[in-house]
């Protein structure tokens, strides 16, 4: 059974952002990258899957942007995937779902893979449409926000999560684009040994002028910083102060305490 | 400009969320229309023309079955713009609407001004304007973005849509799972204390608790916390978990994800305890105490105490 599971590199969000030159995303320069959260648990699944499913099984990680996202791709095969493809786009950021949902398509089209696996949305941008637009332009099946995954014979059964608590138990059959929601299982951390072994697995790169991205459906105009519309009160300083103030601040407002 | 809006209907029940979507309308001065799938018994209060599927004939979870006919109604209103909530049903619909009607797509959309889509990126650090190169454009917003000024009313004039055959396999609904009944009783209480990631570790949580009885309150949480199991599932506070309106409510180490900010914005007065000045969650917070939780908790038992 031959497996896909895509990541995104995500930046830091603990970072203090500064708007990039072109005005329409953040700068670079001293900010980290790691895998977007959502991703792990795709990958954790994914791997589990592969597990599960003996030595015939086959998971390919792919990952798209400049050079560093390889660290992203690396951290997958460390986690267990076995191959992983970079599909090289500086650009990348500039894309919109649809084009990269065309790029990450036209990789895995006419590959036979039975399950897609990715996160539910990015943490950076959140738009929730790649996983569907990659199923659409594969006609695969298409299971999101899922928090429970089962696999048999083709057949999938996956709990989804609805609002409220809810939950559904929905079914579909393979080929299926799975896209995952946090909590989903529990993402391992990878080992010394499964990093070096990591090393060795196959990363092949692929320039994304190879796939053909289409046109954009939507274009970022203007990167702004929030609107400061809070009028909170900020408290600093000696910690015995804050707790004072607070506490006055508390009885004033509610009568609580 | 016209609109179609998507409602969204749960066991027969017009959901809250739907409201929003007239509301962001009438925002885009935009003339609109409905679509939904619910049970003929409960249609929204809605002044104007309602696309009605029966829940009970197209099954009320079915994706591709549900944005077949929103299609439909999107081509007989002739819609510029298709409006869904930011939400799972809102995830699964809004990529196979744009794709059908050959639109480009815009998420979790809190503002419009001057033809830009503005929607926050990078967890509410940043906000990205977006402009669509397409004739037509579906956008999802976010839940609590747009409010509505006054209560819902209006009877509808309601045209019926016909489900489509369903596709073998391609999509069957199982069953519901219902919330786990805890008997925590988040929605009541008059004081929440919820932890957020920023505890650091699952010791500190009993520091958020002891915040929290000192108080006379109930322990709540954000969604990661619950994920990482450092806090049982009823306790989750946010879109995905439970909506809350307190008295007095403590965000200790919470950075302020969307999700979380809207299950809890609702509070009378809302203390957030974060190191990060620039976190979201400083935007809904009365006060926001920038100092480390761990000093200032104790501190703060310290003095409730005496």
């Amino acid at each position: 059974m031959k497996i896909l599971v895509c990541v995104k590199q995500v930046p830091d969000l603990e970072t203090r952002f500064k708007i990039n030159e072109a005005g329409d995303w953040f700068d670079e320069a001293d900010v980290a990258f790691r895998m977007n959260e959502y991703d792990e648990f795709a990958v954790e699944e994914a791997v589990a899957l592969k597990g599960k499913s003996g030595a015939d099984s086959d998971l390919t990680v792919l990952s798209i942007g400049p050079d560093r996202v390889k660290e992203t791709i690396k951290k997958a095969l460390a986690m267990g995937a076995d191959r992983g493809v970079h599909i090289q786009d500086g650009e990348a950021h500039r894309k919109g779902p649809a084009q990269i949902a065309a790029m990450i398509a036209a990789f895995a089209r006419d590959k036979e893979f039975e399950l897609v696996f990715m996160g539910l949305q990015s943490q950076d941008r959140g738009s929730a449409q790649v996983g569907p637009l990659v199923a659409l332009d594969l006609g695969f099946n298409l299971l999101t926000t899922v928090v429970g995954f089962e696999y048999d014979a083709g057949q999938v059964t996956v709990r989804r999560e609805l609002e409220g608590g809810l939950k559904a138990q929905v079914k579909t059959k393979a080929p299926v684009v799975i896209t995952c929601q946090l909590g989903l299982n529990k993402p391992r951390y990878p080992t010394l040994p499964n990093i070096m072994k990591a090393k060795k697995k196959e990363l092949l790169t692929i320039p994304a002028e190879e796939l053909g991205a289409g046109d954009a459906l939507t274009n970022i105009v203007k990167a702004a910083p929030p609107e400061r519309k809070g009028a909170g009160v900020a408290l600093t300083g000696d910690v015995a102060d804050v707790a004072d103030k607070l506490i006055s601040m508390i009885r004033e407002k509610t009568g609580l305490v | 400009m016209k609109a179609l809006l998507i409602g969204e209907s749960r066991k027969g029940k017009t959901l809250g969320s739907t409201y929003e979507l007239a509301e962001f309308a009438k925002r885009m001065e935009a003339q609109s229309a409905m679509f939904i799938v619910d049970a003929e018994e409960d249609l929204p209060k809605y002044e104007g023309k309602l696309y009605l599927a029966s829940a009970a004939d197209c099954g009320e979870l079915n994706p591709p079955v549900h944005a077949a006919m929103a299609v439909e109604a999107a081509d007989k209103e002739n819609a510029d713009i298709v409006i869904l909530s930011h939400s799972p049903y809102g995830w699964d619909l809004a990529p196979l609407i744009a794709r059908a009607l050959g639109a480009g797509q815009v998420s979790e959309v809190v503002e419009y001004q001057e033809g830009a889509f503005i929607t926050p990126a990078l967890n509410g650090k940043m906000r990205l304007f977006y402009k669509p190169s397409t004739a037509r454009v579906v956008v999802t917003v976010q839940s609590g973005a747009f409010a509505p000024a006054a209560p819902p009313s209006g009877a509808p004039t309601v045209e019926k849509i016909a489900a489509p055959a369903a596709g073998d396999g391609v999509y069957e609904f199982v069953e519901f799972e219902e919330p786990e009944e805890t008997g925590v009783a988040l929605g009541k209480a008059k004081v929440v204390v919820s932890a957020g990631r920023g505890v650091g570790k699952v010791e500190n949580i009993e520091l958020v608790k002891k915040l929290a009885e000192a108080l006379d309150g109930e322990l709540g949480a954000s969604r990661p916390v619950v994920d990482a199991g450092w806090v049982e599932n009823g306790r989750q506070v946010g879109t995905s978990g439970k909506t809350v309106a307190p008295k007095l409510y403590v965000a200790c180490g919470i950075s302020g994800a969307a999700q979380h900010i809207a299950g809890m914005k609702g509070s009378e007065f809302i203390v957030a305890i974060n190191t990060d000045p620039e976190a979201p969650i400083t935007e809904v917070a009365h006060v926001t105490a920038q100092v480390d939780l761990k000093q200032l908790i104790p501190a703060l038992l310290e003095k409730l105490k005496g």
